[in-house]
């Protein structure tokens, strides 16, 4: 099926989505968070915590003066690493024990730093390049079950339960697997440390637990003959290191968006910005998909009325992401079925927007979230919602499909609840697998105007953000109806201008890797 | 009041029917089955039916139970006033207020603790409201604050004293091994520490909240799903006119 859409209002919106990362970026480029630099200390090998459970790469940033961290932690780093001739891990220990500090090896010349970075980096670059073909020959020998992509959500708390969990929803036919942080991480300004099992809504993303639930996965991927994937979250404002190490263990997605933290968790736009360019670089070096949060959208705010304001988040997600040097088929762009539905003919709607943001973005491994806003404690109606959800994400192909829960509105899911999640989506996109092949939508009819009608408005919107400029424009409410400052939120006092003589090492690294393809 | 004893209704007057699904950590077998009826027999049911009973994973098996209760309840005894009694609409509130309060209301609202979904107070505070119901910031005689998500109980009871706030609004929506109580009860005990409880309608408010459990947290009263914003302005105003009074 298809429907009739004005290409050249997509070519629009896509010139004006290049109008409005434009300028951002440029900012950008003249910017650092502390963030960034702790990203770049975790790849060259800086890892575990000092006193009071700090992590070492935090203290060793905080630990900078103001005009050294303008020229980026790297080169303090490096010049340590010069004289001393330790590897990085132990250099990392011992500033962290107080055997040395970085301001003592200010006087090293620059070209020494350099110098004694650059096995770091190139050891880094090379295992995360492991990762990356591991991943492709572990899905070449273990292939998964066609798209759309089931993919469910552990949350317990304790790794070690959502390993259990985690092991029960592969077997019954997940493919992907998120572990949902607990709810207070995305405003933590620094990564935990180690094996954790103690959260709230959610476990703790650590480097330890991503280490444990990867080896999880690949022992019930071996066993059930299909790689089961693995995915967290690369937002708040930890972006960058959560980037950095999930590229290092191995996971599959992450959850990235350049605008989310901004208006929903009231992270400072221009760190957020900055945070998402670099840790998108990484990913797209990694292989790892993104998955972007545009379903928040319509959680907080009238679906149908949000519509417009979905797809001019699309467009500017892919904007960034490919500004960052991410292929499509790395940008998992997001839409949610969360229109009301009391609303007549709002399975239409949902049609719609789905078949639209397919055509669109053809490359594109297109995310579908399950209603949540209107399910209630009715567990028998929300499982019907969650089946005419299914069969919305088959017939449109979508690519990556959240499996809805029964209990949404009541619980995190119940082990059993995922059971019979899965049960629906596989039964729902098994009895319906060709249905969208197979028929054709009425030209000018209900579905075709609804989509034409959101293409419009879109780019009418993308017009008034081109104006006025993005930070503008958010300060304005222009998305979800929030307005944020572009120096307010969480996080501003972490943004920083570069020096002329700035240097992140990895920056070049992975813009260099692009020239090549893996 | 005389008693009226009621038992769950299947297709008979007081075959006490139920339906439950569960699942248990064990492999499925025909011994698993069984199993499962002994142990809902266990929890005191008779007729007990397994009429689904499967594996959904390696050591674990699911089960859909039919079975009676041999109790009744008596629903003329049953206590749980509702918060939700005081119909008004929006402009009806405003005028109660210019009448009765003689000045506009300030109400604070957020999500509290690390609880992150604003789903709720949105619901209530936003213009928009909820079900075609205008939120509490359209009022004209109320001075609205959404303070959001993740807000700390100490920066609210700060934010209270400061802004001399009349009415407070805390949401939990997240409910994992019992934050939400946690939360609710560090706010009225922070409040309380601070002399302000008494100088607040004291309100609670998420998809698992109800009016007794607010009550039993020591609130003025508890919202839970499907709560309309007129609902929690009705009680807000009629609670504070009755302290303006005494």
């Amino acid at each position: 099926m298809e429907i009739q859409i004005d290409r050249a209002r997509v070519e629009r919106a896509r010139e004006l989505a290049a109008r409005i990362a434009a300028p951002v970026e440029a900012f950008i480029a003249a910017h650092s968070t502390v963030s960034v630099e702790r990203a770049v200390l975790r790849l060259l090998g800086v890892d575990g915590v000092g006193a009071d459970e700090v992590p070492v790469p935090n203290l060793l940033v905080d630990a900078l003066d103001p005009e050294c961290r303008t020229r980026g932690a790297a080169l303090a780093f490096g010049r340590a690493l010069a004289e001393t001739g330790l590897d990085p891990a132990a250099l990392g220990a011992a500033i962290a024990d107080g055997a040395h500090r970085l301001a003592d090896f200010a006087d090293v010349p620059e070209a020494a730093a350099r110098g004694a970075l650059r096995p770091h980096v190139d050891a880094a670059m090379a295992r995360i390049g492991e990762r990356r073909a591991q991943r492709r020959s572990l899905l070449e020998r273990l292939p998964q079950l066609p798209p759309p992509l089931l993919y469910v959500i552990v949350a317990s708390g304790n790794i070690y339960e959502d390993r259990t969990a985690a092991i029960a929803a592969a077997e019954a036919g997940a493919q992907i697997i998120a572990v949902i942080r607990s709810t207070g991480q995305s405003l933590l300004d620094f990564v935990p440390y180690g094996p954790t099992t103690e959260g709230f809504g959610g476990t703790y993303a650590t480097q330890a637990n991503f280490r444990i639930m990867r080896a999880a996965l690949d022992e019930v991927g071996e066993r059930l003959g299909r790689y089961v994937m693995l995915t967290n979250y690369a937002s708040g404002l930890c972006m960058p290191e959560i980037a950095a190490m999930a590229a290092l263990e191995r996971l599959d997605m992450l959850l990235n968006d350049s605008m989310y933290g901004i208006l929903f968790r009231d992270i400072n736009m221009k760190r957020t910005f900055i945070d998402q360019h670099f840790s998108r670089m990484l990913n797209g070096y990694s292989g790892i998909i993104i998955n972007t949060g545009e379903d928040n959208y319509l959680t907080t705010a009238d679906a149908v009325e949000q519509a417009p304001a979905v797809l001019a988040s699309q467009f500017i997600n892919e904007e960034f992401a490919e500004r960052a040097g991410m292929p499509a088929t790395q940008i998992g762009l997001g839409d949610a079925y969360e229109i009301n539905p009391d609303l007549e003919d709002g399975f239409l709607f949902q049609v719609a927007q789905a078949q639209l943001t397919r055509q669109i973005f053809p490359n594109a491994p297109l995310k579908y979230m399950p209603p949540t806003k209107h399910m209630t404690g009715d567990i028998f109606k929300g499982h019907l919602i969650d089946a005419l959800f299914n069969l919305t994400s088959v017939m449109t192909k979508q690519h990556i499909h959240l499996c809805g829960m029964l209990t949404e509105a009541i619980h995190t899911p119940f082990l059993g609840d995922r059971a019979l999640a899965i049960e629906n989506a596989r039964y729902i996109m098994g009895t319906a697998r060709h249905f969208g092949d197979e028929i054709a939508i009425k030209p000018g009819g209900i579905i075709e105007r609804r989509a034409q009608h959101v293409l419009a408005e879109c780019v009418a919107l993308l017009e008034r953000v081109a104006d006025i400029g993005l930070m503008q424009a958010i300060e304005r409410k222009t998305f979800a109806d929030v307005s944020r400052p572009p120096d307010g939120g969480r996080g501003f006092d972490g943004v920083f201008a570069r020096h002329p003589e700035y240097y992140n090492p990895f920056e070049a690294a992975l813009r260099g890797a692009r020239e090549v393809p893996a | 009041m005389s008693a009226q004893m009621v038992k769950p209704y299947g297709d008979t007057m007081n075959d006490g029917k139920v339906q439950l699904s569960f699942t248990l950590p064990v492999e499925w077998s025909e011994a698993a089955d069984e199993a499962a009826r002994q142990l809902v027999a266990r929890m005191g049911f008779s007729d007990v039916s397994v009429v689904e009973g499967r594996a959904i994973a390696t050591g674990f098996s699911f089960f859909v139970v039919y079975a009676s209760t041999p109790h009744a309840i008596d629903v003329s005894a049953i206590k749980a006033p509702s918060a939700r009694t005081h119909a008004m609409s929006m402009e009806e509130i405003d005028a109660f207020v210019a009448e009765r309060i003689g000045r506009k209301v300030r109400i604070a609202g957020a999500c509290i603790g690390t609880d992150a979904h604003t789903v709720g107070i949105d619901a209530i505070l936003n213009m928009k409201g909820y079900k075609g119901d205008y939120g509490l910031e359209r009022y004209h005689m109320f001075e609205t604050y959404n303070l959001g998500s993740q807000v700390a109980t100490e920066d609210l009871v700060r934010f209270t004293k400061e802004r001399q706030i009349d009415a407070l609004l805390a949401s939990q929506v997240v409910t994992q091994k019992g934050s939400d109580v946690r939360n609710f009860t560090e706010l009225a005990e922070l409040l309380e520490a601070e002399g302000l409880r008494d100088r607040v309608v004291l309100i609670c408010g998420g998809p698992r909240v109800t009016n007794l459990m607010a009550s039993e947290l020591g609130y003025d009263a508890g919202f839970g799903r499907g709560t309309l914003p007129s609902e929690v302005a009705a009680f807000v105003v009629t609670a504070l006119a009755e302290r303006v009074r005494q």
